[in-house]
C-alpha cells in the first residue's frame, strides 16, 4: 500500500532526466578548494598550513564543537593557500585550497569494492567512526549525523528512517545509489540502527522509483528488522517532518525534533556514507552528484571529490549550454542558485541544475486573488499570503502568532501562486527577522 | 561563460498555475449554459452577453487607465467574467442602457473602488445586479417569454409563480399545476435570467471546474446541500405550504450562484472549512428570503451578505496546523 503525508504538498514536473545513468566516476581535478564550514553548526578548525603535504582522508580542519566535524583532504597534493573562496551560498567563506599530485590515499583506507557486513563495533565505537569521518546529512541539510544520533537526555529513539524519497525534481543521485550501492547501504543502515540502538528502519521511496524499490526490497527480504514503504509521489515528501507522518503516521510537534516522536531520519547517501565510514575507514570525501538540465547535453549522475569546481561537473556533463540562464546547486525546489561556476561542490551539493535562460526568470507579479491555493498546498498548515503581508507590513509579532518559525522553506506556496506572488522571499524574512526577536528574548531572560 | 547568471531564491521552478488560467477556464465552464440560454432565449440573450462583457471590459480599461493611472489589466480575463456573470443574472429583454449601468457599477463601484482585482470584498458582478434589481425592481423581473415554453405559461419565472401563488391563497398543488415539471426545470425549459435557467448546464460547468482544480466542492456542496436538507425539512412539515426541494435546487439562481458566484476566490473563504461554513449560511439565508421574505428569491442576498462576514470566516477559521501542540 503507498503511503503518503496528508496536509498539503504539489506536485511538480519530475524530469528525472539523468535516472537511467550509471554513477560515473568524475577525473580528478587540478586543484580543489575546501570550506571549512560546509556543515550546519561551527566551522571546522584548519590545521593544516600552506605547503603542507596531504592525502586522501588526511584531516584538514578539525570539528570545533559537538555541533560541527570533522574535514577531510578530498585528493592528495600540496596544500596551496588558505583563502576565503565563494561558496553556493553566495557569501565568501574559509577554504583549504590544495593542488593536486597523484591520488594517494591515507592509510588504513579500504578503496576495494568488497562489501564488508560484519562488524564487533559496538554502539559507541560506530558513533565515533561517524564524528571521525565527518559525516553529514548528504540529502542537503548537511546536520552533523554523529549529532542526529546522540538523542539528548530523556529522549530515545524507536525507528530509524532511511530516506530515499529524492522528491527534488531532476535530482537522481539517491536513486542511482540505492540501485548501484544498494547492499551498502543496507549495511549502512544497520550500522545506523546499531548505533541509535533502535530494531527497526524504515526506507521511504516514492513510487516514481520502482526499480529502487525492488531492489531495496529484494535486498531486505531476509532483514526482518527492515523494510521498504512505497510512499505516493508528492513533493515535499523529503522533508523529515513530511517523511515521519508518512510512514510512522507521528507528528512531529511545532518547534520540536524528530526525536521528540521517537523518529531518526537520515538519507540514503549518509547511510551509504556510513557504511564506508564504519566498514572501509573512508573518511567523506566524496559525494553523488547529479549534473542535469532541460539543454544538458548529458545529464549525469556523478561522483565526485568535495572540492571539486562546478565547472569541471558541467563540463563532464556535454559543457555549459548557451541557453543557460542560472545555475542551481542543489534542485528546483529548494536549491541555491549561484553566481558562478567556480563554486566547489560541498558535502551538501545534491545536484547541479542547469536551468534554460526563459525558465530563469520568474513571471511578474500580480494582485493576490485569494485563492486560497497557497493555503491549500502548504505542508506546514501555514497561511503564506497572510505570512507574506505580515512582512511586508513588518509586523512581526503577528507573523510569529501565526507561526512563521514552522515554514520549513519548501516553496510550495510560491510553486502554486496564480499570481507569482514570491511568497517565500517574504516568509524568510520573517523567519530570519522573527528568529532574531527570539533569540534576543532568550538572552534577555 | 562570462555570462551574467541569474540569481533568485527558491523555488526555481512554476506551477503552470495562472490568473488567466483560471479565469477563462471559468469563461470556458459557462459555455454551456450560455447555449443553452441561446437556445431558449434566442439571439436576444448573446447580445445581451457581448454588451455586458465589452461593457465590463471597457469600464475596468477606462478606470485602469485613467483613474487609477495604472496599466491596465483587462487581458486577465476577470472583467469578462464579471460580464458574463452579470448578464446570466439579468432578465434577456433588459434594456441596453441598463445592462451598461449595471456593468459600470459591477466593475466601478464593485471591483475598482476597492483597489481592483483581489481586493473586492463582495462578488461585483452581484453588485451591479442587487443594484439594478433595487433601482429598476420592473425592469429587472419583465421576463421575455421563453421560446420554447409551451403556450399557457406566462413569462414569469416559477419561483415568482410560487410566491404569487401563495400571497393568493392558493396551496402548492394548484400552484403546481402551472409550473414546468422537474424534467423541464432540470433542462432549463422556464423563464428567469438569462444564465441561471438550466441546472443542467451548470452543473456540467462546474463539473469542468472541478476537474480543472478551478474551484474546490465544498462551497457548491454546502450551498446546495443546505437549501436541499433545509427545504426538504419545510416541505416533509408542510407539503401544502412549501415546494418540494429539488424544485428549489432547480429554480432560480441556486445552481449559477452555489457554482459560479459563491464560488469566486477574492471574496469566498480561503479555507475548506471556512467555505462550508460560507456555504451552509448562504444556503440558509436563501431558504429564509425565498420562503418567507418579500422577494421569490435570494441567492444574490445571501451571497453577498455571507461575501461581508468572509473576512470574520477567515480571521477565525484557520487551516489545521502541521504538529500543533494544543
Ligand atoms: S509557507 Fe513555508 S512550509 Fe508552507 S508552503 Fe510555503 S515554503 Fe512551504
Ligand atoms: S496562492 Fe497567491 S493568489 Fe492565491 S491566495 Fe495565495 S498568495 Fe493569493
Amino acid at each position: 500500500m503507498l503511503k503518503t503525508f496528508k496536509m498539503g504538498g504539489v506536485h511538480p514536473v519530475e524530469n528525472k532526466l539523468s535516472a537511467g545513468k550509471a554513477i560515473e566516476k568524475l577525473p580528478l581535478p587540478k586543484t580543489v578548494s575546501i570550506p571549512v564550514a560546509q556543515h550546519i553548526g561551527a566551522p571546522a578548525t584548519v590545521v593544516v598550513k600552506r605547503g603542507d603535504e596531504v592525502k586522501v582522508g588526511t584531516i584538514i580542519a578539525q570539528s570545533s564543537g559537538f555541533v560541527s566535524t570533522n574535514i577531510h583532504s578530498s585528493v592528495s597534493g600540496k596544500v596551496k593557500k588558505i583563502d576565503d573562496v565563494m561558496d553556493s551560498s553566495g557569501y565568501k567563506k574559509k577554504a583549504v585550497i590544495i593542488d593536486v599530485a597523484g591520488d594517494e590515499w591515507e592509510q588504513g583506507i579500504d578503496t576495494s569494492n568488497n562489501l564488508i557486513k560484519e562488524t564487533h563495533l559496538d554502539a559507541k565505537e560506530i558513533n565515533a567512526k561517524i564524528l571521525a569521518a565527518g559525516i553529514v546529512g548528504l540529502g542537503g541539510a548537511t546536520f552533523p549525523t554523529h549529532v542526529k544520533l546522540s538523542p539528548p537526555p530523556g529522549m530515545t529513539a524507536e525507528v530509524l528512517l532511511i530516506n530515499g524519497v529524492e522528491c527534488e525534481p531532476y535530482l537522481t543521485s539517491d536513486h542511482r545509489l540505492m540501485l548501484e550501492k544498494g547492499a551498502e547501504i543496507i549495511v549502512g543502515t544497520k550500522l545506523l540502527m546499531k548505533s541509535l540502538g533502535v530494531n527497526k528502519a524504515v526506507i521511504g521511496i516514492e513510487n516514481n522509483k520502482p526499480d529502487a524499490i525492488t531492489r531495496m526490497k529484494d535486498l531486505t527480504a531476509n532483514e526482518p528488522e527492515i523494510s521498504v514503504q512505497p510512499l505516493k509521489v508528492k513533493y515535499p515528501q523529503g522533508g523529515e517532518k513530511q517523511l515521519i507522518k508518512a510512514v510512522t503516521g507521528k507528528e512531529v510537534p511545532s518547534g520540536a525534533l524528530p526525536i521528540a516522536v521517537g523518529a531518526v531520519v537520515n538519507n540514503v547517501g549518509t547511510a551509504f556514507a556510513v557504511y564506508e565510514a564504519v566498514m572501509k575507514n573512508k573518511p567523506l570525501v566524496e559525494r553523488v552528484v547529479t549534473v542535469t538540465g532541460k539543454s544538458v547535453k548529458e545529464p549525469s549522475n556523478l561522483m565526485v571529490r568535495v572540492g571539486t569546481p562546478v565547472t569541471e561537473l558541467v563540463e563532464a556533463a556535454g559543457g555549459m549550454p548557451e541557453d543557460t540562464g542560472k545555475v542551481i546547486s542543489g534542485g528546483p525546489m529548494m536549491g541555491r542558485a549561484v553566481t558562478t561556476l567556480e563554486v566547489p561542490v560541498t558535502k551538501g551539493t545534491s545536484g547541479i541544475l542547469l536551468i534554460r535562460d526563459k525558465e530563469s526568470k520568474r513571471n511578474e507579479m500580480e494582485p493576490c486573488i485569494r485563492c486560497g491555493k497557497c493555503v491549500s498546498v502548504c505542508p506546514m498548515g501555514l497561511e503564506p499570503f497572510l505570512l507574506m503581508t505580515m512582512s511586508e507590513k513588518k509586523l512581526w509579532e503577528r507573523s510569529e502568532d501565526r507561526h512563521v518559525m514552522d515554514c520549513i522553506e519548501c516553496g510550495s506556496c510560491s510553486f502554486t501562486c496564480p499570481s507569482n506572488r514570491p511568497l517565500l522571499d517574504y516568509i524568510r524574512l520573517g523567519k530570519g527577522t522573527v528568529g532574531k526577536l527570539i533569540r534576543a528574548r532568550k538572552s534577555q531572560n | 561563460m562570462n555570462k551574467l547568471l541569474t540569481v533568485s531564491p527558491s523555488p526555481h521552478v512554476k506551477g503552470d498555475e495562472s490568473i488567466r488560467k483560471i479565469m477563462y477556464g471559468v469563461v470556458l465552464a459557462m459555455l454551456p449554459a450560455f447555449a443553452m440560454s441561446a437556445m431558449f432565449f434566442g439571439w436576444e440573450s448573446v447580445k445581451v452577453t457581448l454588451i455586458a462583457v465589452a461593457a465590463s471590459v471597457f469600464f475596468e480599461y477606462v478606470i485602469q487607465k485613467y483613474l487609477m493611472k495604472v496599466k491596465p489589466t483587462v487581458d486577465d480575463g476577470s472583467a469578462i467574467v464579471t460580464g458574463i456573470l452579470l448578464a446570466f443574472n439579468v432578465p434577456v429583454g433588459l434594456p441596453v442602457w441598463l445592462i451598461v449601468l449595471g456593468a459600470l457599477v459591477a466593475i466601478g463601484v464593485g471591483k475598482m473602488s476597492f483597489g481592483g482585482l483581489g481586493q473586492n470584498p463582495f462578488n461585483p458582478a452581484l453588485v451591479g445586479r442587487v443594484f439594478l434589481l433595487i433601482s429598476f425592481p420592473v425592469q429587472m423581473t419583465t421576463w421575455a417569454p421563453n421560446k420554447l415554453v409551451a403556450d399557457g405559461f406566462s413569462g414569469a419565472t416559477p419561483l415568482g409563480l410560487l410566491k404569487e401563488g401563495l400571497k393568493s391563497g392558493k396551496t402548492i398543488s394548484e400552484i403546481t399545476s402551472q409550473l414546468p415539471n422537474h424534467f423541464d426545470l432540470f433542462w432549463g425549459n422556464m423563464s428567469g435570467s438569462l444564465g441561471e435557467i438550466s441546472a443542467v448546464a451548470l452543473l456540467l460547468g462546474g463539473l469542468y471546474m472541478l476537474w480543472k482544480k478551478i474551484i474546490s466542492w465544498h462551497t457548491p456542496v454546502a450551498v446546495l446541500g443546505t437549501i436541499f436538507i433545509f427545504e426538504g425539512i419545510l416541505w416533509l412539515a408542510n407539503p401544502e405550504r412549501f415546494m418540494d426541494p429539488m424544485f428549489h435546487l432547480f429554480t432560480g439562481g441556486a445552481m449559477l450562484g452555489a457554482i459560479f458566484m459563491a464560488t469566486d476566490m477574492v471574496s469566498s473563504p480561503m479555507t475548506r472549512v471556512g467555505q462550508l461554513i460560507f456555504g451552509v449560511g448562504i444556503g440558509i439565508i436563501t431558504v429564509l428570503i425565498r420562503n418567507f421574505g418579500a422577494y421569490p428569491e435570494g441567492i444574490s442576498f445571501a451571497i453577498l451578505i455571507m461575501n461581508a462576514f468572509t473576512p470574520l470566516i477567515n480571521a477565525y477559521v484557520k487551516p489545521t496546523r502541521f504538529g500543533r501542540v494544543a
